[in-house]
């Protein structure tokens, strides 16, 4: 398992399209709604590899996305401090 | 100089940042005059494609802490009554310049003072006030510009110079005062960039409940500051008159002559003139009809600022009004003519 | 474990009020996460507009200023000229841009007025009710358009970027989306692209126009918005580079 996803599912608005996105299905919509009533989306981090599609299309920026990493990717997060990386490997 | 020029050069002096502008008679001199004059100075001047473009570069500017400036004449002013609305509601400071021409409509060109409610009771939407300052003369043209700078920064509001054909065209000898002006307190609401410091926001939008009733009484509580600091009005031989001419702008400059020959002739004339129309001089005027007078109000109208006298006088006194509208301008004899009505009548 | 993906500062860590699947909250993101790429967020200042993204100050936080519909270039102006050192852009809607604001947008950059616009076309008028916006495209249905929108009497979509293009005080036009990761990169890289320009004071205006989805008034789901506007609004808003003569 190289990565994982940490959704804020009291701020997800259950739309949808982090799971139109995902490479492995690996995020489904919850069965019970948050406390805005939306059914927020919810990761099953089976084989998840933090590539951040499913964060890049979130219209609410409820996804964090962390990965293992090799060194030389270490300098390169340090220069850009948010934001999906633009160089991602593995 | 011509008034144009002279407020002009009044408001460079004033330390203008940015002119914006927008091509119309009779106030052309003041485009052309900025578009050389301000860049000169290392200061902004635009041309824009509307006046309605205009106004809101103003609240642009404005809003980053600079002493920004339009000037117009009627139709053009009427087209940046959104934007007064919004500077209102945003609490920002600016200088709009009206020199008034002849309307409804496109009306002509000839000097008129008939934009006298859209400018004191604000032609935009909302409850709002804009400070309105008449002057008479060149030299008070050029006097009432880094007053009008002044007061929009003190109390955040737009000041409005209404000025009219005449008087933007007409040339008399100007001294222009270029004392430096005491500092004003600084601009920390202002757009600078949010370094180290929290976001400002300029904003008139108020959604949640009761926050834009709160925003109005706040500018109520502010517009009565201005009522009570800011009112300004002359008055000529007023203390034995009979009859009291009330006369703002140029029309004042006829009336004082209407008034010395009235005199000449024995009949006890006077006048008092409104140099801020908004705050209205509402209480001067309630003190001089305590004694029973008839006032002859005097407009380039066909009556608006007759109703803010009568509202003064409450009835105390009779109030008659002879109005020029749609560019006619009253002549001294006109207005003589007319006192020596009111005073045959008077003494039956 | 890294974590490679996070909220920009500029963003604020606050609920917006959009839509589930709203382009607006994906433009906020990527417009934050460049000002911050780029370090400019103590100098930035923003106009937010009339329409949905009226309360863009409460998700951006840098100096923001809301203005009347379809001022915000000539607001622009006016900050710009007088603050040649801030950076100035103005986010804006189809009806604020292409509707009331035209002759503002076309005369910032017929001025190569040096600001910076975002310009997010999602082809209606969204905040007052999904009314008919210049961009509608033909038979799209609208509040206004109940019989989907025809030529005779309302008008063709308005291709405003292909207008504004053409004049030469424009430097920097492109179209982008955001209906996949794919092209939200490549939206973050224009938006960048747009904003450097300025930075350099490159003298002109550059404009990034975002297709972007609005499900609630498309009556769409999400997911199918995204599909609309890479199937059916691309076919009238081509994507790409307009221009970039920097």
């Amino acid at each position: 398992m190289a990565g994982k996803i940490k959704i804020n599912t009291e701020r997800c608005k259950g739309c949808g399209l982090c799971i139109t996105v995902c490479p492995k299905n690996g995020i489904v919509l919850s069965k019970h709604p948050n406390k805005h009533g939306y059914f927020p989306a919810q990761a099953n981090n089976h084989d998840c590899n933090g590539c951040a599609a499913c964060a890049t299309i979130c219209p609410d920026v409820v996804i964090e996305v962390s990965r293992e990493v090799n060194i030389v990717e270490v300098k390169e997060i340090k220069k850009q401090n948010c934001g999906i990386k633009t160089k991602i490997n593995y | 100089m011509c008034g144009n020029e002279a407020l002009s050069e009044a408001a460079i002096i004033a330390g203008l940042d940015a002119y914006f502008g927008y091509p119309i008679t009779p106030q052309n001199e003041i485009t052309a005059y900025m578009s050389r004059r301000m860049p000169e100075q290392g200061k902004v001047f635009v041309q824009s494609e509307s006046e309605l473009a205009a106004i809101n570069m103003v609240f642009g500017a404005s809003a980053t802490g600079k002493r920004s400036m339009t000037t117009s004449s009627s139709p053009g002013i009427s087209l940046m009554q959104e934007g007064i609305s919004y500077l209102a509601g945003a609490e920002l400071p600016a200088v709009v310049v009206n020199v008034m021409r002849g309307g409804p409509g496109l009306g002509n060109i000839s000097p008129s003072q008939g934009d006298y409610f859209q400018a004191t009771r604000g032609g935009g939407h909302g409850d709002y006030k804009t400070i309105v300052i008449a002057p008479s003369s060149v030299q008070e043209l050029a006097d009432s510009m880094s007053r009008a700078f002044d007061l929009a920064d003190i109390y955040r509001m737009t000041v409005l110079i209404l000025a009219d054909g005449i008087l933007g065209q007409m040339m008399e000898p100007v001294v222009l005062d270029k004392k430096p002006k005491p500092p004003l307190p600084a601009k920390d609401w202002a757009l600078t960039g949010a370094k180290q410091r929290p976001q400002n926001i300029v904003r008139s939008l108020w959604l949640k409940d009761g926050a834009l009733e709160k925003l109005n009484y706040k500018l109520q509580e502010k517009y009565r500051q201005v009522q009570k600091n800011e009112t300004r009005c002359e008055q000529y031989m007023v203390d034995d008159a009979d009859i009291v001419i009330v006369a703002y702008g140029i029309v004042a400059r006829i009336a004082i002559s209407a008034v010395n020959k009235a005199r000449q002739e024995g009949i006890k004339a006077g006048l008092i003139r409104p140099i801020t129309l908004w705050p209205f001089p509402t209480e001067q005027i309630d003190k001089a009809s305590e004694e029973l007078r008839i006032f002859l109000v005097v407009e380039m109208s066909c009556g608006q600022m007759v109703d803010d006298v009568k509202l003064a006088i409450a009835g105390k006194s009779p109030v008659v009004f002879h109005g020029r509208p749609g560019g006619g301008v009253p002549s001294v004899d006109e207005i003589l003519e007319k006192i020596r009505q009111l005073t045959v009548r008077n003494s039956v | 474990m890294k974590t490679v993906f996070k909220r920009t500062p500029s963003l604020k860590d606050t609920q917006t009020h959009y839509c589930p699947g709203c382009g607006h909250g994906l433009a906020h993101r990527l417009l934050a996460e460049a000002i911050d790429e780029l370090g400019i967020h103590d100098r930035t200042i923003g106009i937010a507009p009339v329409g949905c993204a009226v309360l863009a100050y409460d998700y951006l936080d840098v100096d923001m200023i809301e203005v009347a519909h379809g001022r915000a270039p000539a607001v622009a102006t006016g900050m710009k000229r007088t603050n040649p050192d801030k950076i100035i852009f103005s986010y804006q809607g189809d009806g604020d841009l292409a509707a009331i604001g035209t002759a503002e947008i076309i005369h910032a950059a017929h001025r190569a007025e040096q600001i910076t616009v975002i310009f997010i076309n999602n082809a209606v008028f969204g905040m007052t009710g999904g009314q008919m916006a210049p961009t509608t495209l033909l038979g799209q249905v609208t509040t206004t358009t109940p019989q989907g929108r025809q030529s005779n009497g309302q008008g063709f979509p308005l291709q405003i970027s292909e207008l504004l293009a053409i004049l030469p005080g424009a430097i920097y036009v492109e179209r982008c989306s955001v209906y996949n990761p794919a092209q939200i990169s490549n939206t973050k890289k224009a938006i960048k692209h747009a904003f450097e320009l300025q930075m350099n004071g490159a003298k002109g205006l550059s404009l990034v126009e975002v297709l972007s989805p609005c499900p609630t008034y498309w009556h769409m789901s999400p997911a199918r918005s995204m599909e609309w506007i890479e199937k059916e609004m691309t076919k009238v808003f081509p994507l790409g580079k307009l221009k970039d003569i920097a």
